[in-house]
């Protein structure tokens, strides 16, 4: 087998493993580093993002009110220590991506534009039109060509995280194109892998979102905090789900129901006017927007569409002029895929997955439960998101926490003892992979894949209770062993075998799937995005705490608790709507 | 209303075929399905070998570019009903090497990326400012060309790159003129001798299909021909300023 010696591996290619890879670059230029990806870098589903990232910057803000938004916006289950310091770090991460080259939006002076996101009390969202993420991740990558210590291992597919005693020694790697494994060895890794919508049927992410790096660190013994928070998004296309931005509503928009009425005055967003305002109506956080419409779908006052039940997203007072330089993505995709021009129609919307708040644990520099191993993006969890996230804050923490990762990794490469991995566990790591490949009995790869996708959009949705949570459990149960006894390929052989990889992407799905499953069956409490019939209220005495979801083989992971760290924002009632000055949009 | 459309895939296995050969599906199909939502029921209900690269299925990661009835066309945003009652014929995108079915080998591609030095070379902000100012019409020089997503199907188009491997190519050069048209940028003397070079600018004999089958309208036909201008000044400049160095 091919065996690679480096000092830093970051794996996954999108925002924050890019951001991580250039910060080990500049932390310590004689390492070297291996990017490994199981796409292009500009492949990764960092592109998709629209709406923009958070950072303070207007006179009227302060690093206080962004701190106050993301901790009342997270229900009070963010760490208030983590909270304080990414706040302080976000303005200066996004400088440095326009020093980069990145094309913000502009004010007519030449300064940066911001804009409006849902659960922000002030204008605080960078932007570059309704492609943020897309620039945002073409100005990493065509930065991170600078860089020559930063080797990629583009369509490479990580298959193991490599761990003894307690520290990481490598990965095992499947070059796509041949199909051959690789080892990669180093003292440090980074987990930049993205989220896990893809565990849904119905949602906003690329194919590639399958919880790769959440598996790999769990299984490696790594612990996988707060699973059950995952974010609806409410304005999505029905049955693509394909994202329409926040960002319109920040420009203005507004949801109505098949009556026309503005239904989130019904729902503690309210009243309508003065409008626009912060932090109220379309302007409110997303989990009470899309709670809000499974109230709205429950009343039988939204729309039937081909995709399922929508509600309206009506963009047309903002005029062609706005929506064309503001909104020029979505406008297109609302054309393409739903057939609607956004400049005379309202577009059909619902609620979809998109965003998966928990990940794999770790501390503020990054640090997860495993020596030489860090965490960043999406598929870790900091500890700024708590139990619902705001937009814009995911966009500014891929490269606020990315460099964090980076620069942790750099450090810990550059003092840590350097061992291989032992023959015996390398060679079990092999036949676990090549098994799947020779395997000839058991069921096709869409059918198990399918039926997880129906267990959690069943047990496991907006609204969730016992007996539903405990289906979705015992299924994702049978489903493992059913993946365990076989998937039956079609395809046997090495070189680009994608129906390979997606069996073993089904296995990381499915035991994240278990770790959200588990995690909401125990969090018997409502709060934020997480949403339980039969235990409405929220339950600080009780459950003001993080979950932590640990691997238990072939079993059921072992749901701990573990305290929240609260510095100066003590729990209260989460408020939204009210009073409030009228805002002027710039 | 479901519908059955015949599609056929060009396959090629490397470690088994020869040649390349067309292998057709009957593919039940609605009206908003796209060609690779075509591609993906093949590949879950009648044949798992079938190979191809997709992600966001929104027209913004640039997977899963692809010949669709022998035009470069992006797969989820081309929809099969435009092609029935007839045959849609999906193949990998022309003049680039085979890895496996649809796939191709972008390492090519990517090389050429690299040599235009993509990346701000920068000037340092205005003093008591963390950021380079720009004003919005400063942002109309090159934000156009900051649209591409690197589809590829301009070099699909490229008849030249089709003869000449070596030209560096409509999206290549297209990022190279989107730095240096960016007021923020210094580096325009280290990227002119890429633009000057046989294989650069002057390789294209303005065909134009590249800007025709871009879906995003970043227009790379316009941006290699204003650089045979700026190829030209450079051209006369040697001669007058033979030390000259880029304004910036």
């Amino acid at each position: 087998m091919q065996t690679v010696e480096t000092d830093v591996i970051v794996v996954g290619a999108g925002g924050a493993g890019l951001r991580a890879a250039i910060a080990a670059a500049e932390r310590a230029p004689q390492m070297r580093i291996a990017l490994v990806s199981k796409v292009l870098p500009m492949r990764s589903h960092t592109v998709a993002a629209e709406g923009g990232a958070a950072g303070v910057t207007r006179r009227e803000d302060s690093f206080d009110a962004h701190f106050n938004d993301t901790v009342s916006g997270g229900d009070w289950l963010c760490d208030q220590d983590v909270v304080d310091f990414f706040v302080r770090r976000c303005t200066g991460e996004l400088e440095q991506l326009e020093r980069w080259g990145c094309p913000w939006s502009r004010q007519a002076d030449g300064h940066v534009n911001t804009r409006f996101f849902g659960g922000m009390s002030v204008q605080r969202t960078w932007f570059a039109a309704d492609r943020s993420g897309f620039h945002m991740l073409h100005t990493l990558f065509q930065t991170s060509l600078k860089y020559p210590s930063i080797r990629r291992f583009d369509e490479y597919f990580c298959t193991e995280l490599l761990a003894e005693d307690g520290a990481v020694r490598g990965v095992l790697c499947i070059c796509i194109a041949t199909g051959e494994l690789v080892l990669l060895q180093a003292p440090s890794i980074v987990l930049a892998t993205g989220g896990a919508g893809r565990v849904f049927r119905q949602n906003t992410n690329a194919g590639t979102v399958t919880g790769d790096g959440m598996g790999l660190a769990f299984r490696a013994g790594a612990a996988l905090r707060d699973m059950e928070f995952v974010q609806w998004h409410p304005t999505c296309l029905p049955g693509t789900g394909i994202l329409m931005t926040e960002a319109c509503r920040g420009e203005g928009a507004i949801l109505v129901n098949k009556d026309g009425y503005r239904y989130l005055q019904d729902y503690g967003l309210g009243p309508v006017d003065p409008w626009p305002r912060a932090k109220a109506m379309e302007l409110g956080p997303r989990d009470r927007l899309s709670q809000a419409f499974w109230h709205e779908r429950r009343k039988g006052r939204t729309l039937d569409t081909p995709g399922g039940p929508a509600v309206h997203l009506d963009l047309r007072h903002l005029g062609a002029k706005k929506i064309h330089e503001r909104l020029p993505l979505i406008t297109e995709a609302a054309k393409t895929f739903a057939g609607v021009d956004a400049v005379k129609e309202p577009i059909p919307v619902c609620p979809a997955v998109h965003y998966t708040m928990g990940g794999v644990a770790t501390n503020v520099d990054c640090k997860a439960g495993l020596s030489g191993l860090y965490a960043a993006g999406e598929c870790a969890s900091v500890g700024i998101h708590g139990a619902n996230r705001l937009g814009s804050n995911s966009l500014v923490e891929i490269v606020v926490f990315g460099r964090v990762a980076g620069e942790s990794a750099a450090e810990h490469a550059g003092s840590a003892s350097r061992k291989g991995i032992s023959g015996a566990h390398l060679q079990s790591a092999e036949r676990r992979v090549l098994e799947m490949l020779s395997n000839d009995r058991g069921e096709k790869l869409a059918t198990l894949r399918d039926e997880m996708r129906d267990a959690m959009e069943d047990g496991v949705g907006i609204y969730r209770d016992d007996a539903g949570l405990r289906a979705a459990c015992a299924k994702l149960a049978s489903l493992r062993e059913r993946h365990r006894a076989g998937v039956r390929l079609d395809d046997r052989s090495r070189a680009f075998n994608t129906e390979w990889l997606g069996a073993i992407e089904l296995g990381f799905m499915l035991e994240v799937a278990q770790a959200m499953a588990h995690g909401a069956l125990e969090r018997r409490e409502s709060r934020g995005a997480h949403r339980r019939l039969d235990f409405e209220p929220r339950d600080d005495a009780g459950f003001l705490r993080h979950t932590l979801a640990r691997h238990a083989g072939e079993g059921a992971p072992r749901i701990d608790f573990r305290p929240v760290t609260i510095t100066k924002s003590a729990p209260r009632e989460r408020h939204y709507g009210g009073e409030g000055k009228k805002a002027v949009l710039t | 209303m479901t519908r059955t459309i015949r599609i056929e895939c060009l396959r090629y296995h490397p470690e088994t075929d020869a040649e390349p050969r067309l292998q057709a599906y009957e593919v039940p199909f609605t009206d908003d399905m796209s060609v690779l939502q075509g591609l993906q029921y093949i590949k879950d209900h009648l044949d798992g070998s079938l190979t191809f690269r997709w992600s966001c299925r929104m027209a913004i990661c640039g997977s899963c570019g692809q010949m669709v009835n022998g035009v470069p066309r992006l797969g989820c945003e081309t929809f099969l009903r435009e092609f029935w009652p007839g045959t849609v014929r999906v193949e990998p995108l022309e003049h680039f090497p085979i890895v496996r079915d649809l796939a191709i080998d972008q390492s090519d591609f990517l090389a050429k990326l690299e040599s235009v030095k993509p990346y701000l070379v920068q000037k340092a902000p205005p003093a008591g400012e963390n950021t380079n100012l720009q004003a919005p019409e400063e942002m109309q020089a090159y934000y156009r060309y900051s649209k591409c997503i690197n589809y590829l199907l301009c070099y699909a188009a490229c008849p030249q790159y089709g003869l000449n491997p070596a030209f560096t190519g409509p999206a290549a050069l297209t990022l190279l003129h989107r730095y240096n048209a960016d007021s923020r940028d210094a580096g325009r003397a280290q990227r002119m001798p890429v633009v000057n070079q046989e294989d650069g600018v002057w390789g294209c004999t303005l065909v134009g299909y590249c800007s025709e089958v871009c879906p995003k309208d970043v227009d790379p036909a316009r941006a290699v021909n204003q650089n045979k201008v700026n190829s030209t000044l450079d051209y006369f400049k040697h001669f007058l300023f033979p030390r000259a160095k880029e304004k910036s």
